[in-house]
């Protein structure tokens, strides 16, 4: 009885943070800030802070696809239709009431382009989601082939066929306060001229979102609903005669991931300032997958670290290699280029083989995927015993 | 479009061939689903492979070209036999298909033995991850290694190792050759492969294996065997698909397999997964189902139709139409 008191108690208070953690949150913050902010103002390194966005956007991504594959063990491999959907419906509205809304038309589009991908992984769910976990797969591979060929043969006459958005002479109006800061910001430093670019701005953007993101999932984590998750992932039936609503519980899960999908979507489409087609192809949903399985299914810094390399890597060597600051031969460059996805397959094989939890496994997702693993089965003994020896005398605690 | 009979027969041969190639296709995902429980995701890149593989072996035995090139001249005196009138062409079409299925059934072995076989025990979702990783790696290892570009099924002169010739004609329709060779073959290996799975000894220690593998293991029978050769006659029968995939489209291409291998699978589950049967009544529905669509609808729209027809068996017949409903096991 004391035990359930205390334990409803510690639920209501907001939990204290160590003081050793708080240290790292604020290097960690600090570091978010600094370094993008100096890249700016070095001259010649700007193009970096592009790559930062666009790796930020596929940490959104990948949170999303997290909560899908990650908490509710439904893999997804139709995950960027949703992406597509967002990016397509938010400049499309975008563009029709862009003319009142001005510069706030990118933050307005949020809205909806979050309820279309909501929209859109409800259509796909109630449909497909008491299939079996591999029959999903194929459905929703399925599924973003549909989105894409509908795309690219311009069905309804909305989305411009393979030519994509915005059609001809439009642009995609810059968010605010986007434009200000460009022309007010900028002095000079040792290093350059610092100018807070679009490219800085859609960085702490993406930060945001992303900061967003996590606190919303981590807050999930911990909800009934994300406890429901994780039991029903682990077996669905003993869930459902728990009293779980699996349809219920996996539509959610595939509506709120099927959100940050289209909230990367429509940022992904206002960054690029222009969005078609072929960004959403079937390599790139398996790309997202790739993330969250090598960052470590259902873990948070994982899913980010995973972004970061699969994503940032390759673009990074690019980069440099555009921007003249490493010399590498043409073969070496069409060699690294051409051997991204190759390696990637390999390595895909070799994770499951060698570490199935991913480079930073979450603790949940580790014990189910990797069992056997001598640390981890000492401490489902610990826990065990713990349990057992509380049966068997409750007034102890 | 005007509507006429004569269309609509043309439309649905077309639909039987394609057909045929589904279901050649299909019978490898459906027999290792049916001992594994698993998508065999890489199966799309061996029908891929298969078809690569054909077109070498064509290549080596029937292009004078290739024997010309040096340190291969060891070559003519083999293509000599080859070249030499209607027996050694059909000797020389015969082996492309022979050589194509034993390298990729070898190639599908291999890529068990590596790739699934340490994960028979984990969680459903690692098999599949790893497997398109396997197909990742070897779409982009043909893209790397063999040729970005489209490569014509036909010798470095230019002529095609198999022109297109009309077999006969009915109703004002042209039914070429080719077409009646895949539909043949495609019906004739699904009687070997029905008979060997029902009347030989290995067939039922595969049939014991599908239906519960540890006690088909307690039996006596070699499980590790009896998947290795799923993963052989599944991949083999791709790889022939694969060749005459190339035959009849005049070429071969490293992404080839992707939109096949996905409506393979379709027909598969239409069929009922893990049903032989099924998975060859699927794959004509599929290829017909598809084909008229193609031609009385939108050819745009063609892989659409194929992924809705899909998704609307998987929603009113899970088991799909010769399947039994399968339990979700606790």
């Amino acid at each position: 009885m004391t035990d359930a008191k205390t334990q409803a108690g510690t639920v209501g208070k907001v939990a204290t943070i160590p003081p050793k953690k708080l240290a790292l949150y604020g290097v960690i913050a600090l570091l978010l800030i600094i370094v993008p902010t100096t890249l700016q103002a070095a001259s010649g390194l700007g193009f970096l802070v592009r790559i930062l966005v666009v790796v930020g956007i596929w940490v959104l991504l990948a949170l999303g696809l997290n909560i899908v594959v990650g908490y509710a063990g439904l893999l997804d491999l139709g995950y960027i239709a949703f992406y597509a959907m967002g990016g397509y419906v938010g400049v499309l509205i975008g563009q029709t009431v862009s003319s009142s809304l001005g510069s706030g038309t990118y933050w307005a589009m949020l809205i909806p382009a979050a309820l279309a991908g909501a929209a859109t992984g409800l259509a796909l769910g109630f449909p497909v989601l008491r299939l079996r976990g591999d029959y999903l797969a194929i459905v929703t591979l399925g599924f973003g082939e549909i989105v894409r060929i509908c795309l690219v043969n311009d069905l309804g006459g909305l989305s411009n066929g393979a030519t994509g958005l915005p059609r001809g002479v439009e642009t995609l109006q810059a968010p605010w306060p986007s434009a200000w800061l460009q022309d007010t910001v900028r002095f000079p430093t040792p290093i350059g001229e610092f100018v807070f670019g679009p490219n800085l701005y859609w960085y702490f953007v993406v930060l945001l979102l992303i900061i967003g993101a996590i606190i919303v999932i981590r807050r999930l984590d911990n909800s009934r609903l994300g406890r429901a998750w994780v039991a029903m992932r682990e077996n669905e039936v003993a869930a459902a005669a728990c009293g779980i609503n699996i349809r219920t519980q996996k539509l959610w899960a595939f509506s709120l991931g099927a959100m940050s999908g289209g909230i990367a979507g429509v940022t992904f489409a206002y960054v690029q300032q222009f969005i078609s087609p072929e960004s959403f192809t079937f390599m790139e949903s398996v790309f997202v997958v790739c993330i969250v399985v090598l960052g470590g299914m259902g873990s948070i810094p994982g899913v980010i670290v995973g972004a970061l390399v699969i994503r940032g890597i390759p673009d990074l060597i690019q980069g440099l290699m555009v921007a003249g600051v490493i010399q590498l031969s043409g073969d070496v460059t069409s060699m690294i280029t051409g051997y991204r996805f190759l390696v990637f397959g390999l390595l895909m094989v070799i994770m499951m083989a060698v570490r199935p939890q991913g480079m930073i496994p979450s603790k949940r997702r580790a014990l189910e995927l990797h069992p056997d693993d001598d640390r981890i089965l000492a401490e489902e003994d610990q826990t065990l015993w713990d349990l057992k020896h509380r049966d068997q005398s409750p007034d102890d605690v | 479009m005007t509507f006429s009979m004569s269309y609509l027969l043309e439309q649905t041969i077309n639909g039987i061939t394609l057909g045929g190639l589904y279901a050649l296709v299909a019978l490898g995902y459906t027999l290792v689903y049916g001992i594994l429980l698993m998508i065999n995701f890489a199966h799309s890149e061996l029908f891929m492979a298969g078809g690569y593989v054909g077109l070498g072996a064509l290549k080596l035995l029937g292009d004078p070209a290739v024997a010309k090139t040096a340190g291969m001249g060891f070559l003519a005196p083999i293509q000599s036999f080859f070249l030499s009138g209607t027996v050694g062409y059909i000797c020389l079409i015969a082996a492309a298909f022979v050589i194509s299925g034993i390298v990729v059934g070898f190639m599908g072995v291999f890529i068990e033995r590596f790739a699934y076989r340490p994960l028979r025990h984990a969680p459903r979702l690692a098999p599949l991850i790893s497997a398109i990783g396997v197909s990742i790696f070897l779409q982009n290892a043909a893209l790397l290694w063999i040729s970005s570009k489209q490569l014509p099924y036909s010798r470095v002169d230019g002529t095609s190792f198999v022109p297109a010739k009309t077999a006969f004609t009915v109703a004002g329709v042209n039914i070429s050759t080719m077409q009646i060779l895949i539909i043949v073959t495609s019906l004739v290996l699904l009687a070997v492969l029905d008979t060997f799975v029902s009347k030989t000894r290995i067939g039922r220690a595969m049939r014991a294996t599908s239906q519960d593998r540890d006690a088909a293991g307690l039996m006596g029978v070699d499980i590790n065997r009896v998947i290795a050769l799923a993963f052989f006659i599944g991949p083999a029968l791709g790889a022939i698909a694969g060749v005459f995939n190339g035959m009849y489209y005049g070429s071969v291409k490293y992404n080839m397999g992707f939109i096949p291998g996905i409506k393979s699978f379709t027909a598969a589950v239409i069929g009922g997964i893990g049903n032989l049967r099924g998975a060859m009544l699927g794959g004509f529905l599929l290829g017909i189902v598809e084909s008229l669509a193609s031609g009385f609808l939108s050819n745009a729209y063609r892989d659409v139709v194929a992924f809705i027809v899909l998704v609307l068996v998987l929603i009113f017949r899970p088991g799909g139409l010769l399947g039994e409903a399968v339990a979700e096991k606790v």
